[in-house]
């Protein structure tokens, strides 16, 4: 399967009412590979994520998984839905999302959080499924939190247990939507550092983040959207040090500014 | 034995029909709930419009002249005595049946809906994003959390049922009140035999908000305050 990309995005378009969020997005992910993508808020970064994984759904345009469009059909009223469910759910399944504010199902434990979707959705043996979830767990550094509900974990916490449940699901994706917006300072550090360790793995992650430094150093490339387009991308080190764009030039500017100003220089 | 000893006892055998009204239509009324929620939630044209209109009209009305209705009512058309169901429509423990899981059915609706519109957003999401929709979505996530999420509201009307079967005396069922009316209309003990009656609704309801609180602890183990953790899966080394 070599030259087909992992995930694939090709002329995406997505509007909200008079709204166009992405505009035109073509974008390929090689197997294995890091992108980061980074952006304003407001600049259709987390609805780029949202319509691969269907979230969302697109208005134009093509999202490739494996070699395998999405199927779409137009709706009443105006844009598209998938056109088959069951081709949606086989998808979905193969793209683990790590979503900002973690989403754990609060009527489970972290354990059952991760095994529900194995068992329920892919069928797997039950006995393999928990095996596999206690070592994701102990991976995450969560596996003495195991039974407990989410309600009683740290927003770290929950979040790496989410991050668990997106690779009980071995996927051939991972989707990380701001995956540390919602974390108090002192919590991203431990979030950070566990996926990193699945960069390092070699798995084929998107990951839109604010964190530009972890971004630049995690990331084999960087996409920066600018008002629903891609304004410029290439490897991190050339990016930041020559920006192409003038945006963003001026957005990495305002990045270090902030920083200086909470003293991180 | 005294007279409160005697009337307990001949009340009693009134106990089973009450219970049994109220598990009858309890037990219907909620697959109906269910059934109406998702209907009025679906947004479908005709469907979830009729499904409001047939909560306006049941909540908005006394189940007493409901009752009435169906049990005194229907017998005044020929087509009615004529159909299949004349066997069930003109006994009145079925008609009592009737109007209870009819109302119980609008009230429960409501309760569903709450409870499924309680439901995160981000938690559905994120089963949907797992591969899941449809009734496997409803089952696992959906309704689990819909459901501890409307149970404080569902046993406040499971209780109000109890009560509620209490109007089947008007319709000549003899059940907890029918069976006291007619005591009282030999011994003309009004106080006490109804005293009586209230003793044993209590006692019924008692035990039936135990059998709720135990139930939210079962479905919330982690609000309840003493267990934060959940069930040891059992493969942990």
């Amino acid at each position: 399967m070599s030259g087909v990309a992992a995930v694939a995005v090709r002329g995406l378009v997505k509007r909200f009412g008079a709204l166009e969020v992405l505009r035109r997005v073509s974008l390929a992910a090689e197997e294995g590979e890091v992108i980061g993508i980074l952006g304003a808020s407001g600049s259709g970064k987390s609805t780029l994520l949202r319509c691969i994984n269907g979230l969302d759904h697109a208005d134009e345009g093509e999202v490739i998984v494996g070699g395998e469009t999405i199927a779409m059909r137009p709706c009443r009223g105006g844009g598209r839905v998938p056109a088959e469910r069951r081709q949606l759910d086989r998808i979905r399944a193969s793209l683990g999302f790590v979503f900002q504010g973690f989403n754990l199902w609060s009527h489970r434990t972290v354990l059952e959080n991760v095994i529900e979707a194995p068992i329920h959705v892919q069928h797997r043996p039950r006995a393999e499924v928990v095996a596999e979830a206690e070592a994701l767990l102990e991976k995450v550094g969560i596996a003495e939190k195991r039974n407990h509900y989410p309600a009683h974990l740290s927003g770290g916490q929950q979040q790496r247990a989410a991050i668990a449940r997106a690779l009980a699901m071995r996927p051939r994706v991972l989707l990380f939507d701001e995956p540390t917006s919602a974390l108090d300072p002192e919590l991203v550090g431990e979030v950070l550092r566990v996926i990193r360790s699945l960069a390092e793995e070699g798995r084929t992650m998107l990951l839109v983040t604010h964190e530009m430094g972890f971004a630049r150093e995690v990331s084999d490339r960087i996409v920066f959207l600018h008002q629903g387009r891609i304004e410029c991308e290439g490897a991190p080190q050339a990016l930041f040090a020559d920006p192409p764009s003038e945006r963003f030039r001026a957005f990495i500017a305002r990045w270090r500014e902030e920083r200086r100003l909470r003293g991180e220089l | 034995m005294g007279f409160l000893g005697e009337t307990f006892l001949a009340i009693l055998p009134g106990v089973p029909t009450t219970l049994v009204l109220m598990a009858l239509s309890v037990a219907a009324g909620f697959v109906l709930a269910v059934l109406f929620a998702l209907a009025r939630l679906s947004g479908l044209p005709v469907i979830a419009p009729a499904v409001r209109l047939y909560v306006f009209v049941f909540r908005g009305t006394p189940l007493a002249i409901q009752m009435f209705l169906i049990y005194f009512g229907l017998a005044q058309f020929p087509e009615v005595r004529a159909s299949a169901l004349w066997p069930y429509l003109r006994e009145p423990f079925w008609c009592a049946v009737l109007a209870l899981t009819l109302n119980t059915a609008a009230y429960g609706s409501e309760i569903v809906r709450g409870g499924i519109l309680s439901v995160p957003r981000g938690e559905v999401e994120a089963a949907r994003a797992a591969g899941m929709s449809g009734g496997l979505l409803l089952r696992r996530i959906v309704g689990p959390i819909a459901l501890r999420n409307a149970l404080p509201a569902y046993g406040n009307e499971l209780i109000l049922m109890v009560k509620a079967t209490s109007l089947a005396s008007m319709v000549t069922l003899l059940e907890v009140t029918g069976l006291a009316a007619r005591i009282i209309s030999t011994t003309y003990r009004v106080f006490e035999t109804f005293a009586v009656a209230a003793v044993i609704y209590l006692a019924i309801n008692g035990a039936l908000a135990w059998l709720v609180a135990r139930a939210e602890r079962r479905l919330s183990p982690e609000r309840s305050g003493a267990a934060r953790t959940g069930p040891d899966l059992g493969l942990a080394r």
